[in-house]
């Protein structure tokens, strides 16, 4: 038993050292890119990265988690897909329709009591976006369309269809040219948070943005780590990832199975676009764009560094947030916030070097092991 | 009539960059390497292309400067994709993860090098088209084919066609066109007979890399007086144009036309006759596109014809 549990943990950083490599090569990369366009103050630049949200104290590491939470959601939503053998390119439309939902249902459903006006919307958006991921499911699993061209088209519809609904309905702010504010009873609560990161200044604290939207991202992942690792159905998915074919000869219906992760991965993304934009009344709103939502295409770096695991998920999501503060931090020191984008491009350039890196370990360990063993034979 | 020809050449205006960039994926893709990388390679190969219009404009303008420009883009295409065909090909990288990462960091580049280098320090940077051609001589007066492809014309509009001519070719009818494809098929039966994988490899992603970046100039000329670090997701739709193609340069060349041809419509539809009265709202005509694409595709797309090995790196070892 005892012995399982260790090559478990060895498993597990096995598997997390190409991520931590690759993650310390993209910072040396953009360390040389701020010697390059400012030497003086270089040391500084990466030390503000490094810190990322810490350089606002306890209001700042709320604010990482704040902007962590929709690209934990998203990143669950690529990687879960992943996991089930679909590259889930869509979750800028199941995002954006999602969104749509829960502003709708929290500006029109004033009715709904106490907390209830802040969970039916989100679940509203978690149906929607679920629909919108079933479309490119089905298209894949009963007409064999694959399901990136699916996706890629699913996210302008959303897109064109969700300014034409914002414009007919009455969540139109038309001098602003966006959705107007939620309800205050609808914006999602702090859920505690308030009490752990806020900022004082004089008497007065404030709160960073962080609020129940963030349990809800960790909450989602566990559910999907336990689907994937522990429920039969979860296996089947599985399986049709690995091998459609062998799992239809085995009696999965691999359709179905198909189907089901793409409503998945779209109720993930439609719930990222609830915690999104169910915040109060300074928080985001919908802008009536002719622009893809770019929230959806950040799932894919954090899924992508999290190695697709509902738990690493988390943590790249974080770490990915905690780095685009930093960048937020950096533009006080004249660095432009490009620089982290660059750095985190960077980081998953190296995290796919992850097979020859891991290869690369397993060679040395064999080599320490065998003269290891050379030694005690001359010992001996 | 003259609906119809201002009609087909916005329908090329669309296509074009459409075809080129498609092309390019399928030289990738035939060659058995995933290039997801498109959409980024179309950024720093307009961005490079266009700050080079931005620095010459004022030495050279016209065509000459265009087809300079036509290098750049493509150069800086190439060398951008061999980064992906490093990852994928020599260090048998997760080719998703490595193309995702070319589409993050070509944007962020765009913007961070046109801010350094410009004085003004914003990140748009602006250019003069002087490039239109108004009419072909001689070939302009031909009945109808001279109203259709040789009046408000972009030397790029040709281009594309040539490009196609040539692909179809060397994909078809050449010994590395057949290498191209049997490496994209069955690598290990390639390899048995004597075919450089890696090589044929590198080849496609960087013909891909090249046509993507060209892509990238062609799409922005005709559209806009500036180039602010983004091609609207043309690469992605390149991607699903490649795929709605099923690979094949003929069957691309249509596929690029009929999302053109949407798109035309869906942009132009208050002056067509019979389409402006209708009570249907821009936004619903914008969905045209790509819900006609999805329909299109519904009842096309029983077989796949993928590439068997598109996605797989190759190991040697593994034969």
């Amino acid at each position: 038993m005892k012995k399982t549990r260790g090559a478990g943990l060895g498993g597990v950083a096995a598997s997390v050292l190409p991520s931590l490599i690759a993650i310390i090569v993209g910072l040396l990369f953009g360390f040389v890119i701020l010697l390059i366009s400012n030497p003086a103050q270089a040391a500084q630049g990466l030390k503000v990265i490094l810190l990322g949200g810490v350089n606002g104290g306890a209001k700042g590491i709320g604010q990482t988690l704040y902007y962590a939470t929709p690209l934990i959601l998203t990143g669950l939503s690529v990687g879960f897909a992943f996991k089930t053998g679909l590259f889930n390119i869509g979750a800028s439309g199941q995002l954006i329709t999602g969104a749509f939902a829960a502003i709708w249902t929290a500006v029109n459903c004033p009715w709904l009591p106490g907390p209830l006006h802040w969970i039916v919307p989100i679940l509203a958006a978690i149906i929607v976006g679920g629909l919108w991921g079933s479309v490119p499911g089905l298209f894949k699993s009963l007409l064999g369309v694959n399901e990136v061209i699916a996706c890629i088209m699913m996210n302008y519809i959303g897109m064109y269809g969700v300014n034409y609904l914002i414009k007919i309905s009455n969540i139109y702010d038309k001098l602003k040219n966006q959705t107007v504010n939620v309800p205050a009873s609808a914006a999602l609560p702090y859920g505690g948070l308030d009490h752990v990161f806020y900022e004082k200044i004089g008497n007065l604290l404030r709160p960073s943005s962080v609020n129940v939207g963030f349990y809800i991202a960790v909450f989602a992942a566990v559910v999907i780590y336990i689907l994937l690792s522990r429920t039969t159905f979860g296996y089947e998915l599985k399986a049709c990832g690995y091998n459609r074919e062998a799992s239809r000869y085995a009696g999965i219906n691999e359709k179905r199975s198909v189907l089901m992760s793409m409503v998945i991965a779209g109720m993930l993304s439609g719930a990222a676009g609830a915690v999104m934009y169910l915040a109060r009344s300074d928080g985001l709103h919908i802008d009536v764009i002719e622009v893809l939502s770019p929230q959806g295409f950040n799932g894919i770096p954090v899924a992508l560094l999290g190695l697709s695991n509902p738990i690493g998920i988390i943590f790249s999501g974080i770490f990915i947030a905690h780095i685009e503060r930093g960048g937020y931090y950096l533009q006080k020191l004249n660095y432009m916030p490009e620089i982290i984008d660059i750095i985190i491009g960077a980081i998953i350039y190296f995290a796919a070097f992850s097979l020859i890196v891991r290869n690369v370990i397993a060679a040395l360990a064999r080599r320490r092991e065998a003269r290891n063993a050379l030694g005690r034979g001359n010992e001996r | 009539m003259s609906t119809i020809y201002f009609l087909f050449q916005q329908m090329l205006l669309f296509s074009v960059p459409l075809l080129i960039v498609a092309l390019g994926g399928m030289f990738s893709e035939r060659s058995g390497v995933v290039n997801i990388a498109l959409e980024g390679i179309m950024v720093m190969g307009a961005f490079c292309s266009i700050f080079f219009i931005n620095r010459m404009q004022d030495v050279m303008s016209g065509n000459l400067l265009l087809i300079l420009a036509i290098l750049v883009a493509a150069a800086s295409g190439l060398v951008f994709s061999l980064l992906h065909a490093y990852a994928a090909i020599n260090m048998r990288a997760d080719q998703t993860i490595s193309g995702t990462a070319l589409n993050m960091i070509a944007p962020a580049v765009a913007i961070y090098m046109a801010r350094t280098l410009q004085t003004n320090g914003v990140q748009q940077i602006n250019f003069t088209n002087t490039f239109r051609i108004r009419e072909v001589p001689l070939f302009s007066r031909i009945p109808v084919l001279g109203d259709l492809l040789f009046k408000n014309t972009y030397i790029t509009t040709y281009l594309g066609l040539v490009i196609l001519a040539v692909s179809a070719f060397v994909l078809y009818k050449t010994r590395f066109g057949l290498r191209l494809r049997s490496c994209g098929e069955h690598p290990q039966a390639a390899d048995s007979v004597g075919i450089n994988v890696y090589r044929i490899r590198y080849a496609g992603v960087m013909i891909s890399g090249a046509l993507a970046g060209l892509g990238g100039l062609v799409f922005v000329v005709p559209t806009s007086t500036n180039f602010n670090a983004t091609v609207a997701g043309y690469g992605f739709l390149a991607l699903a144009v490649l795929i709605f193609g099923q690979w094949k340069p003929l069957r691309i060349l249509f596929a690029a036309f009929f999302f053109g041809l949407m798109k035309t419509i869906a942009a132009s539809y208050s002056g067509i006759a019979g389409l402006k009265d209708l009570p249907i709202p821009s936004d619903v005509y914008k969905m045209i596109p790509y819900i006609a694409t999805l329909i299109v595709l519904a009842f096309t797309s029983r077989k796949s014809q993928a590439p068997r090995a598109s996605g797989v790196p190759y190991d040697k070892g593994s034969r």
